[in-house]
Formats: structure tokens, C-alpha cells, sequence
């Protein structure tokens, strides 16, 4: 991944005191479109967002385009293909930031379970195209989903599965203000019991994935009696072998620590180390 | 002033008494599988007949034999979440024309609170969090505004909880200054699927408190019931789920900084921060200053931090405490140790919540008191190498040569 400390909060320039909008563009690669929708769905903020910039390539929202160079380039999606791989080479061309939003696009989301699903724990697509697809045959596929990180500078990359609206809006309103934006790496807990929920890991014996994981959700799942899914990734020191031990202690299983690992950010460093270390010595 | 013995309910008395006099009542109530504090309406609210078990790591509620309106100790939240609010808005600005700013009216009404339910750990907690606010040259305003206007209904702890350790601190099982009211709660154990209710020893620490006796019923306790109570109150004492002893501990503590016995916690910890937002005493903020999106407004927010993040020793270049081993013995040796010289009290009441709340069930006072017999041993061997040796009536090697 991307270091945390981007370019953008360095940005020397900021657009708010050049007078001209900033241009906008949000792109898609391989995702599920839910990062975009956080983007639509700021229904309050949208019109202070248009206010702001020129929202010059947006699919999701219009069909009409601008072409390039943009400003500011949100990107969902991971990379799957290689028409994807040079694709993103282009935008970053054309991109002045470049801002990764969600799981997929900054740590290859869920589809990143194929680079672990070959017979070796290396990465194979075959087992799941057959699963899924009626003519896996006419697939043009790359065997790995891989972050955007992983091809082209990222000036910032936002977490979530999907990402959170109001680190969203932080994150744009920084970029335009030419500042940091304020986005924690600290772990989930902190968020929690801010919120006020009451800890299931501890009051229900239920594990909770909070322990390693990012802030910037407002602690969801915990404030609906769940554990934690892990959705925001790896925090910025987790202790994955603590949190196995713990999980153990609460009843679950070495598949089930696996299964826990290997969701929307299973190809982040941390979550992956762990899974690899688990498949290598469980029997 | 003398004790008086109230019946059951004289807390609704004591809640509709409080409502009249303007106060947000906040109190102990049953919320997901927790004892919580909240607002509440009305006494009935209360968790009436449960109680909890607490262990490191492991909290359940669970159903009491009997109708006790206090029969448990403390949840996963202090006081400070009323008092130190997770996060708060500390000012508000607009651009100006000149490319300045100028500070917006930000004034909000602060909440006069009445806190019932408050355990002796946690008044005492409160006086702590009073220094760390209001002792110094530069107070607090949001928070002296909070306490000033908050009144105080204490309640004595009979039945400590399974990671209490408040008598090793010195801070309960009784609550001894900082209360407007105290109860001692009494109640019998059921008898023949009878539920007993409770009656109560009512003593006042203030003037505020006195006020409200009238409303409140009852009548002077008989020597034999202050008797039982006292009893009572001296039996729990004994019956702490953990211990400390603090005797030369921040010593040991101040001495053991490259002790390898850190290393063990370390091992276990996950750096989720959870013992230091709920422990009551902990003050640590984040001060985070953001814009909007058209640039034209800026905010600053304060919101709760905690010694396990990255953050909180990011100086120019990074983190000072990247080690999960140096975060976790900054927590231990600030709460134990270090708090001493800065603000003269231990950082610690003994209320447990750091131990029940770890998600790792970490436990300070057995992490602790290993560091403290490790130093002790060391020290013990220290002495032994530069004690008189028979022959020569000199040290092995003299304190200034093995220095
Ligand atoms: S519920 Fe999960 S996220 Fe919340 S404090 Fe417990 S372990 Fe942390
Ligand atoms: S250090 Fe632990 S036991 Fe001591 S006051 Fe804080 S939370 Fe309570
Ligand atoms: S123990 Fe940590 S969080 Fe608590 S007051 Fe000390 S430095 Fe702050
Ligand atoms: S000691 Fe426990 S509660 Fe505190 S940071 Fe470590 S794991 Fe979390």
C-alpha cells in the first residue's frame, strides 16, 4: 500500500486559492460500483461538492465526459485485467492527485481471494471463473486482483468496504483545501467506545475483528451487537498472532481464523501475512 | 450529620427530587448485555436485580436473587464520557475577506447533570480527572462548566466485582469526600422465591445534598443498621477480586523502563486502546482541525485519544513509541508511576475496567506486580554482589566499580 503520509497533504498549491474549479473524475476498474454510490449518496453534500468542482468524468452519475487532465481522480476498483494494468498508467498521466477509494482499489478486495486460491496458496482464477461463469473460456483475465498501489503512484487511499461518507467528503475537502486529511490508522476500538457501544469481543464472547482494524467506520457493526468484519483492513500495528490467540480462546477454529482474514482486504499486508502463516502450520 | 435509612422508594423520591431541581439524571441501566450509564426517567430504570460477573477479557450480566437497585459495580464506561466527552467541538471559524479567519459564536448550553450510581472508584476518579482539568494554570473551561454543575449521588460497594481492586488504591470499598449524597445499599438474600428489597443508608457530603433530604422520607438510622453497614462496607473490603500492592511500586516501575518482562504483555496486547478510553482517569486527546468543502469554514474537534496509538508520540520524523512493548509500559507506567510527580495521586482508582475491557484480558495488576518482583529480585541481587564480603570486609566489586 501507499505510505499514509501522501503527497497530498503537501500539496503547495492548494486549488481554493487559485479561484479556477478543480476537475473531478471518478473511475471505475474491478469493484462493485458501492465506493461510487457513498459518492452519490452524500445526497446534502453533492451540490456543495458540484459547487466546487467540476465533476468532469463520473459515469455512475452522467454519461456526459470531459476529457482530461483532471485535478483530482477518485479510483474504485483493483486491477484484474491488463487492459486495466495500462488503463490506470493512463489516468495517473492525466491525474493531478490520485485517490484510491475502497477496499478494492487499495488492497484488491474481495476478488483478491484468487491470488491465495491455487493448489500451492499461489494465485489461480480457473477454480473461481468455472464457479461463476457459464464460459470461462472468454474470459480475458490476469490471475492476481491487485491494488491500484501496486501499478501507479496513490496520493491517498481511502478504506472501507465500502469506504465511509464522511471520510469521503474529509478526504475531497483536504485535497481541495491543500491539507491533510484527517483520517485515522488507529484501530477500530478507539472509534467504539468513542460511539459508546458496549464491546462484544468482551460482554458476548463474539470475536471482533475490531482489535486489527482501521477506524473510519463510527464502530457499525459493534453498535448492532456484531463483531467487527475488518471492512477498513489492517490498522497501523495490528497484532494478528494476539488476535488469533484470542479468537482461539473465544472457540474459533483455524478455518475460521482464515475465513475471518480473508474477506475484502485479504491481500493487505498484515490480514495476508497472518493467513499465509496460518495455512503454512495448521495440519 | 447523622445517617438517615431510606426505603426502596425514596429513589424515586430522590430522581423526582433531582428532575425539579433541573438535573439531566444519568444512572446504571441495563443496555446490550451491559450495564450502562445513560439518561433515565425514572428509578424504575434502574438494572433492578441484576448483577455481573467480571473476569480479565469477560463481563456477563447476570440475574440477582434479589430486587438490589446497585448490585454490581462499574460497566464499560466511566463518568468521563459525561464529564471528558468523546469528542467536542472546541471552535469554529470563517474565512474573511482579507484571506483571514474569524472565530464563529461556538457558546453551547453545557448539561447540569446528576450522576446516581457513582461507585467510590469512580468519585475518586472524578477528583483525579478534577486535577488533570482544573489543578493546573490552564483550565479546562468545558470541563470545569461540566462539574460544576454536576451533583453527585455516590454508592458504597458491598459486593466488589471479580477485577475490583479499589482497597489496593485506597479508594473504596466506601467512598470517603466528593459526593453530594451516599447510599449504602442493604439487602437480604431472597428467601423462598421471595425477592427482598433493599432499604439504604443515606449519608450527605455537601451542602446541595442536605437541601434535598426533605423530599427524600425515611428516617435516623439505628446504631445497629450504621453498624451493619459499616460491616459490611469493612467485609467487602476483603473481598476484592485482584490486588495490588503499591508500596514502592512507582520506584520499581521508574526502575524497570528496560525490564524484559514487558516483553510478555507486549506479546499479547493488540494496541486497540480499549483499557485507556474506559478507564475513568485517562485524559489523552486528539486535536483535529478540518475544513469543509468550500474552504470558507474551518472546525477544530477534540476527541479522546489513547498512549496505544501511533499518533498520540508522532513528533517530526514519527512515532517516538513504535514498540508495542513501549506503548503498553507508557499506560502502565503513567497509570502506576509517573502520574505521582505529575499530578500527585496515582493515575489508578482499582476500578478494573482496563482488565475486564481488555479484548486481549490483559491484567494490570498481574503485569504490574511481575515488573515490581522483578525489580525487586534485581535489586536483591544488586545488594548481594556489593555486600561486605567476609575476607576482605570489602563489596565483591564496590558500588563504584560495577556502576
Ligand atoms: S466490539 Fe470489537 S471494535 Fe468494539 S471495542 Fe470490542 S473488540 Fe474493539
Ligand atoms: S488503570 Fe485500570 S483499574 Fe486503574 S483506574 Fe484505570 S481502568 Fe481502573
Ligand atoms: S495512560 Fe496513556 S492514555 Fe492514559 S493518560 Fe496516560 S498517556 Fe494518556
Ligand atoms: S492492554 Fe488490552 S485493552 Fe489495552 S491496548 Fe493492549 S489489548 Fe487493548
Amino acid at each position: 500500500m501507499a505510505p499514509l503520509v501522501s503527497a497530498v497533504s503537501r500539496t503547495a498549491d492548494p486549488f481554493v486559492r487559485t479561484g479556477k474549479r478543480p476537475t473531478l473524475a471518478v473511475w471505475k476498474f474491478a469493484s462493485c460500483d458501492g465506493c461510487q454510490l457513498t459518492l452519490l449518496d452524500c445526497e446534502d453534500e453533492l451540490l456543495a461538492v458540484a459547487g466546487q468542482v467540476d465533476v468532469a468524468y463520473f459515469l455512475e452519475a452522467s454519461s456526459a465526459t470531459v476529457e482530461g487532465p483532471y485535478d483530482v481522480s477518485l479510483v474504485e476498483g483493483s486491477i484484474t485485467t491488463a487492459h486495466d494494468a495500462k488503463r490506470i498508467r493512463e489516468i495517473r498521466e492525466m491525474s493531478g492527485k490520485l485517490v484510491t477509494i475502497g477496499a478494492c482499489a487499495t488492497a484488491g478486495g474481495i476478488q483478491a481471494l484468487r491470488n491465495f486460491a491455487g493448489p500451492d496458496g499461489g494465485p489461480d482464477v480457473s477454480a473461481y471463473a468455472a464457479a461463476v461463469y457459464a464460459h470461462p473460456e472468454i474470459l480475458d483475465t490476469l490471475p492476481t486482483s491487485t491494488p491500484i498501489s501496486e501499478h501507479v503512484f496513490v496520493d491517498f487511499e481511502l478504506r472501507g468496504c465500502p469506504i465511509d461518507k464522511h471520510q469521503l467528503l474529509e478526504v475531497v475537502s483536504a485535497t481541495l483545501a491543500g491539507r491533510k486529511p484527517q483520517i485515522p490508522n488507529y484501530s477500530l476500538c478507539l472509534e467504539c467506545k468513542r460511539s459508546g457501544a458496549v464491546c462484544v469481543m468482551v460482554a458476548h464472547g463474539q470475536p471482533c475483528l475490531g482489535p486489527a482494524t482501521q477506524a473510519g467506520c463510527g464502530a457499525i457493526c459493534p453498535n448492532f451487537s456484531r463483531g467487527c468484519y475488518g471492512c477498513f483492513g489492517p490498522h497501523e500495528g495490528p497484532n494478528m498472532p494476539a488476535l488469533g490467540d484470542r479468537f482461539a480462546e473465544l472457540g474459533v477454529d483455524a478455518d475460521g481464523w482464515l475465513r475471518a482474514l480473508r474477506t475484502y482486504n485479504a491481500y493487505a499486508g498484515p490480514f495476508r501475512k497472518e493467513a499465509d502463516h496460518v495455512e503454512r502450520t495448521r495440519s | 450529620m447523622a445517617v438517615r435509612r431510606l426505603e426502596a422508594a425514596a429513589l424515586d423520591a430522590l430522581f423526582g427530587a433531582l428532575r425539579r431541581r433541573g438535573y439531566t439524571l444519568v444512572g446504571p441501566t441495563l443496555h446490550d448485555g451491559a450495564i450502562v450509564y445513560d439518561e433515565l426517567d425514572g428509578a424504575d430504570q434502574l438494572p433492578i436485580g441484576w448483577t455481573e460477573v467480571q473476569d480479565a477479557g469477560h463481563y456477563r450480566v447476570v440475574r440477582r436473587d434479589d430486587d438490589a437497585r446497585f448490585g454490581y459495580t462499574v460497566g464499560p464506561y466511566a463518568w468521563k464520557r459525561y464529564l471528558h466527552p468523546p469528542a467536542l467541538r472546541l471552535w469554529r471559524a470563517e474565512r474573511d475577506a482579507e484571506g483571514g479567519f474569524e472565530l464563529l459564536d461556538d457558546a453551547h448550553e453545557v448539561p447540569r447533570y446528576a450522576f446516581v450510581g457513582v461507585r467510590p472508584c469512580d468519585v475518586a476518579a472524578i477528583a483525579i480527572q478534577d486535577r488533570v482539568f482544573m489543578g493546573g494554570a490552564h483550565v479546562d473551561h468545558d470541563y470545569q462548566a461540566r462539574r460544576a454543575g454536576a451533583f453527585i449521588v455516590a454508592v458504597n460497594c458491598t459486593e466488589p466485582g471479580g477485577t475490583c481492586f479499589c482497597a489496593s488504591m485506597d479508594t473504596g470499598p466506601k467512598a470517603r469526600a466528593g459526593y453530594d449524597l451516599l447510599l449504602t445499599e442493604i439487602v437480604e438474600p431472597g428467601r423462598n422465591g421471595q425477592r427482598a428489597e433493599p432499604v439504604y443508608l443515606l449519608e450527605v457530603g455537601s451542602e446541595r445534598g442536605e437541601e434535598l433530604l426533605s423530599e427524600l422520607g425515611g428516617r435516623p438510622a439505628r446504631d445497629d443498621e450504621v453498624a451493619e453497614g459499616e460491616r459490611r462496607l469493612a467485609e467487602a473490603a476483603d473481598k476484592m477480586g485482584r490486588t495490588l500492592d503499591t508500596h514502592g511500586l512507582a520506584d520499581a516501575l521508574r526502575r524497570s523502563l528496560d525490564n524484559s518482562r514487558w516483553d510478555e504483555p507486549a506479546a499479547r496486547c493488540l494496541a486497540c486502546g480499549n483499557c485507556t478510553l474506559a478507564c475513568p482517569t485517562c485524559f489523552c486527546n486528539t486535536v483535529e482541525d478540518t475544513t469543509d468543502l468550500t474552504g470558507a469554514f474551518a472546525e477544530r474537534t477534540r476527541r479522546w485519544d489513547s498512549c496505544f496509538t501511533h499518533d498520540l508520540s508522532y513528533i517530526h520524523g514519527g512515532p517516538v513509541r513504535v514498540s508495542l512493548k513501549s506503548r503498553y509500559r507508557q499506560w502502565a507506567t503513567h497509570k502506576l508511576g509517573t502520574w505521582m510527580e505529575q499530578f500527585g495521586t496515582s493515575g489508578c482508582v482499582g476500578c478494573g475496567r482496563c482488565i475486564t475491557w481488555c479484548p486481549a484480558a490483559i491484567d494490570l495488576t498481574e503485569e504490574v506486580a511481575a515488573i515490581a518482583a522483578s525489580a525487586q529480585a534485581r535489586a536483591t541481587r544488586r545488594q548481594a554482589r556489593v555486600a561486605p564480603s567476609p575476607e576482605t570486609g570489602k563489596g565483591v566489586g564496590d558500588a563504584a566499580t560495577t556502576r
